[in-house]
């Protein structure tokens, strides 16, 4: 058994036989991390002592009869999730040497789950971004082609599963920062329900579309995570009080009847062709599966990218406000209160200024009306495509991305081909559905392609099932990157 | 002020509400004045990354209350807004507000002028937010900064510009600090900045509709000043405009020595907050139950005290006023006039000898160990006869201190009247036998010695003798001696 290439799921099913340890899992990683990441880039911060410590307390717990959804299990975080005592940067200069004296709810989740903490994940400046290129420290490399993007923001994350440096890892995802990296990535990502997963201790973007969301290798893997961070939480207003189900007792990989809209608006001139060949191909394998595939319309779907680029930005402008310098991170010192705040906004990079600005202007008297206040309906008319398709059918099956991962600098200066890379993530973000992003294939150059699975609001267990009985029928997964060390 | 202007005030009034914990977070609030600085802080009162605000309902129950004393439409879709703008005393660099939708609207408050008149001032809207923190600029440079503050709730009362005047500010004003303390929602206390007020003044000719261009006024910590800054305010715009300059808009600060204002702040452009729905924060129901529940749990209010004092009870407008300007006093004297109470004579008492009592303990009336119906039964014993009015004073000044019944100090210190006249009349014989001298010049005219007489018989019970009842019998048996 090599230990490393286990899937989440595996591992906590070894630890609970007693096949391995969680010392020993750990330090596989750990060694990954170090041979592997130097090319990679996915891991900000490696808390490799403190991983080592929390893995002998679950090897200790495990020996005295104890058990936990994930007891022993290591995995990564975004380094959006704020993380007790371990520096948090959210990827920004802004937030350099930041060790928070909290964790985010989801975090908690994990620890109490007995999941252990590798380290935290890099991240386009809060979160800002598609490729992680945004990141104020470094760019993250895609597993499958060094000179390619990860997807992002929650590159980081996507990259270490996908290359097998965590067993598992959280993301958060604004517009698509979870299900693009994954598509990217080959691995699978989930973003849940707004309100499924408190965002407690989250760095916040844009705080009426963020939320956290689970990476696996496997349908299963992100089921696992998923229950272990879902589920109320008092101290996030927005947090839903809904039950959360045993996803993975979900998993019966029968879509017999399962009504799959296919939404025209998501096949669209620009997309690579291998990426539509792929999708087709596999709501045709659901098909063969005994699922029943229907056209849908989601005739808004077009407003999805603007007005997004209205509302994620309008939020952040006040969400970044607090980032003064006065009583965390760096401050740089200037001639008077109002100029230490300006020189040490500098400190913020030219997406994260840019988005500011957007959102500044979008919320400006005058203006008001015309952007913002015109993008918020825009959103409801969004959210009522998905409402109405969802009377009709069970799941929507779509493209996570136009196209697979690109290379590294091809877009950074055009932030609108940048912003493409999620179009057809986003609309979700605007309403109260969920979705989730597995591997449906690969192009020709081997990199790997995503198939968007969407579901109505709290239906993740739904949606997880025919990702399930997909990947059952097709295992992209089994395929891993050959990653070159010490380039 | 040149009798061609019309003066056009509003006030904003910023009010910390007095509940345990701060608006959206579980920090204690604190006496910002007494407190340690930044020792009632957290991450999410701090605005640190990722943390959340969650509603404090009790601070809306709170400006729930105050919306409904001010007769205001109360929403019940209520909104949080986020206020941008950039200070080291906000954390966020936003404040949630209330904007669009605020707790309450459309209210009015009445108010009762020096001179009995009465004026309708409305209230434009009530609505929930929460208090910054507190800069402190250093003399030598730099500037501390102390968030015990901020998070605070703060209730913004702001009326529409109906007030004319200083005084009317002042009456307003007064007004709105007493129905704060009587829904137990603030102490009113200036000094402590718990409660502040600031005018937006103008003036336009009488007669005209349009608004003038307005100042702003900041840092008043009285009533008086409020009044006197006011003033101070119209008629300085009144000189500008004599003398055909123009006013500019601006905050103007209140020099409490020197007596004047002075500019603090051009505010040439209206700032831009920039507000926007809070998305941390769904927006808040409240149910009918909710406001039903809260209508009914209010208090009678001081000005509905006010009439019914006068009105119903036969007392004066001033008396009604002192007895109704505080809750608790008023609800003692409500109390006293439930247990059989004479409401003329227990205001007497209240306003006169009970206050100087408190006031010599430096106690309040909810903090004494008189009930009261223990009041009213010490008048009751005056009224009787049984007691005069100066061991009745004694008395209560006991009952206060020791908390024990009236009768019993009275029966304690042998302090019971005499009114028996067979008694009486035989000591005021003997009086005048005793004093032969004193009776000469009685009957020789001195007729002031009545007076004298009676104190002596007064002192010969040790002041137990129903005064009225000697005072009779004094000038019956002198009048029987001879003419007076």
């Amino acid at each position: 058994m090599d230990i490393a290439t286990l899937t989440l799921t595996e591992l906590r099913d070894a630890l609970r036989r007693g096949d391995t340890t969680s010392v020993a899992a750990t330090q596989a990683m750990i060694d990954r991390i170090v041979a592997y990441d130097n090319a990679i880039g996915s891991y900000l911060t490696l808390a490799d002592e403190s991983a080592l410590e929390q893995a002998a307390a679950a090897d200790r717990r495990r020996a005295a009869g104890e058990d936990g959804p994930l007891l022993g299990v290591p995995v990564a975080v975004k380094d959006i999730l704020c993380t007790a005592g371990i520096p948090t940067t959210a990827g920004s200069k802004i937030l350099d040497g930041f060790i928070p004296p909290y964790d985010a709810h989801a975090v908690e989740r994990l620890i109490a789950a007995g999941a252990v903490i590798l380290g935290k994940t890099n991240t386009d400046e809060f979160a800002m971004g598609s490729s992680t290129e945004n990141s104020a420290y470094f760019t993250t490399r895609n597993p499958w082609d060094l000179e390619r993007v990860p997807g992002g923001s929650s590159g980081g994350s996507a990259a270490a599963v996908a290359a097998g440096l965590a067993y598992g890892a959280l993301g958060t995802d604004t517009g698509g920062s979870v299900r693009q990296p994954a598509s990217f990535c080959g691995v699978v990502g989930l973003r849940p329900t707004y309100g499924r997963v408190s965002r407690w201790g989250v760095v916040a973007f844009a705080s009426s579309l963020d939320q956290v969301g689970p990476f696996g290798r496997t349908v299963a893997d992100c089921a696992a995570l998923l229950g272990v961070i879902a589920g109320h939480d008092p101290r996030d207003s927005t947090s839903l009080p809904a039950p959360v189900p045993d996803y993975e007792a979900a998993l019966t990989g029968d879509v017999r009847g399962l009504r799959v809209g296919v939404p025209r608006e998501y096949f669209i001139e620009g997309m690579e062709p291998e990426v539509e060949a792929a999708v087709r191909a596999a709501i045709e394998q659901l098909a063969a599966l005994g699922a029943e595939i229907v056209e849908v319309s989601l005739p808004h779907t077009h407003y999805g990218l603007p007005v997004y680029y209205l509302i994620a930005p309008a939020e952040a402008s006040a969400n970044l406000a607090r980032y003064d310098g006065t009583r965390f991170g760096p401050r740089v010192a200037g001639a008077d209160m109002i100029d230490t705040v300006r020189q040490t906004r500098a400190l913020f990079g030219p997406e994260v200024k840019r988005r500011i600005m957007l959102g500044t202007y979008a919320l400006s008297a005058g203006y008001y009306d015309e952007y913002y206040g015109r993008a918020l309906r825009a959103r409801t008319l969004i959210a009522d495509d998905f409402r109405r398709a969802f009377e009709s059918v069970d799941v929507i099956a779509a493209p996570t991305s136009p196209t697979t991962a690109f290379r590294v600098g091809e877009r950074v200066d055009d932030p609108l081909s940048m912003y493409l890379a999620d179009v057809f993530t986003l609309p979700l973000n605007l309403s109260a559905a969920c979705g989730l992003s597995v591997p449906c294939g690969v192009d020709s150059g081997g990199l790997p392609i995503g198939l968007q699975l969407i579901g109505d609001t709290l239906q993740e267990a739904r949606i997880l099932n025919a990702a399930y009985a997909y990947e059952t029928a097709r295992p992209w997964h089994r395929r891993l990157p050959v990653v070159p060390a010490e380039v | 002020m040149a009798e061609q202007y019309e003066a056009v005030i509003g006030l904003e009034i910023h009010a910390e509400l007095l509940t345990e914990s701060k608006m959206f977070c579980g920090c204690r609030v604190v006496d910002s004045v007494a407190a340690t600085p930044n020792t009632a802080v957290c991450p999410v009162c701090l605005g640190m990354p990722g943390m959340l605000p969650v509603i404090n309902r009790r601070a809306v129950e709170f400006a729930l209350r105050v919306a409904l004393a001010l007769g205001c439409d109360i929403q019940p879709h209520n909104i949080f807004a986020r206020k941008n703008y950039f200070y080291p005393d906000l954390p966020k660099g936003y404040q949630i507000s209330q904007y669009e939708l605020p707790i309450g609207r459309h209210g009015h408050l009445d108010v009762t002028l020096p001179g009995g008149e009465t004026r309708r001032i409305g209230i434009r809207r009530v609505h929930m937010e929460e208090d910054t923190g507190k800069l402190t600029h250093l003399e030598r440079g730099g500037s501390l900064v102390d968030y015990n503050r901020s998070g605070v709730p703060l209730l913004e009362i702001v009326s529409e510009p109906d007030i004319r005047s200083g005084e009317e500010a002042r009456a307003y004003a007064t007004r709105i600090r007493q129905i704060l303390r009587y829904l137990g929602v603030n102490s009113g206390d200036m000094e402590k900045g718990v409660l502040r007020i600031e005018p937006n003044i103008s003036l336009r000719p009488r007669g005209s509709q349009a608004f003038g261009t307005r100042t702003e006024l900041k840092n008043l910590n009285s009533f008086r000043a409020l009044a006197e800054g006011t003033d101070y305010e119209l008629a300085r715009q009144a000189a500008v405009l004599d003398a055909g300059g123009q006013v500019t808009q601006e905050t103007r600060g209140w020099h409490d020595t020197r007596r004047e204002t002075f500019s603090q702040r051009a505010k040439e452009e209206a700032e831009d907050y920039r507000y926007f729905a809070e998305p941390d924060l769904p927006p808040l129901t409240l149910d009918d139950n909710w406001i039903v529940t809260a209508r009914a749990a209010l208090p009678e209010l001081p000005q509905a005290k006010e009439a019914r004092y006068t009105g119903q009870l036969g007392l004066s407008p001033g008396e009604a006023a002192a007895l109704a300007d505080d809750r608790a006093v008023a609800e003692w004297f409500d109390a006293a006039v439930a247990a059989g109470g004479a409401p003329k004579t227990l205001a007497n008492w209240i306003l006169n000898d009970l206050f100087r009592l408190l006031n010599e303990r430096g106690r309040r009336i909810d903090d004494i160990p008189v009930a009261p119906a223990a009041l009213v039964a010490l008048l009751d014993l005056v009224a009787q006869g049984a007691l005069n009015l100066n061991s009745a004073r004694d008395v209560l000044a006991e009952m206060l201190d020791s908390g024990r019944a009236p009768a019993d100090i009275v029966a304690a210190r042998g302090l019971t009247q005499i009114s028996d006249e067979a008694a009486l009349l035989a000591l005021v014989e003997q009086t005048i036998a005793d004093n032969p001298d004193a009776l000469a010049n009685y009957l020789g005219g001195k007729t002031a010695l009545l007076g004298w007489f009676v104190g002596q018989v007064m002192r010969a019970t040790r002041g137990q003798a129903n005064p009225a009842v000697v005072n009779r019998l004094v000038a019956e048996r002198l009048a029987a001696r001879g003419p007076g």
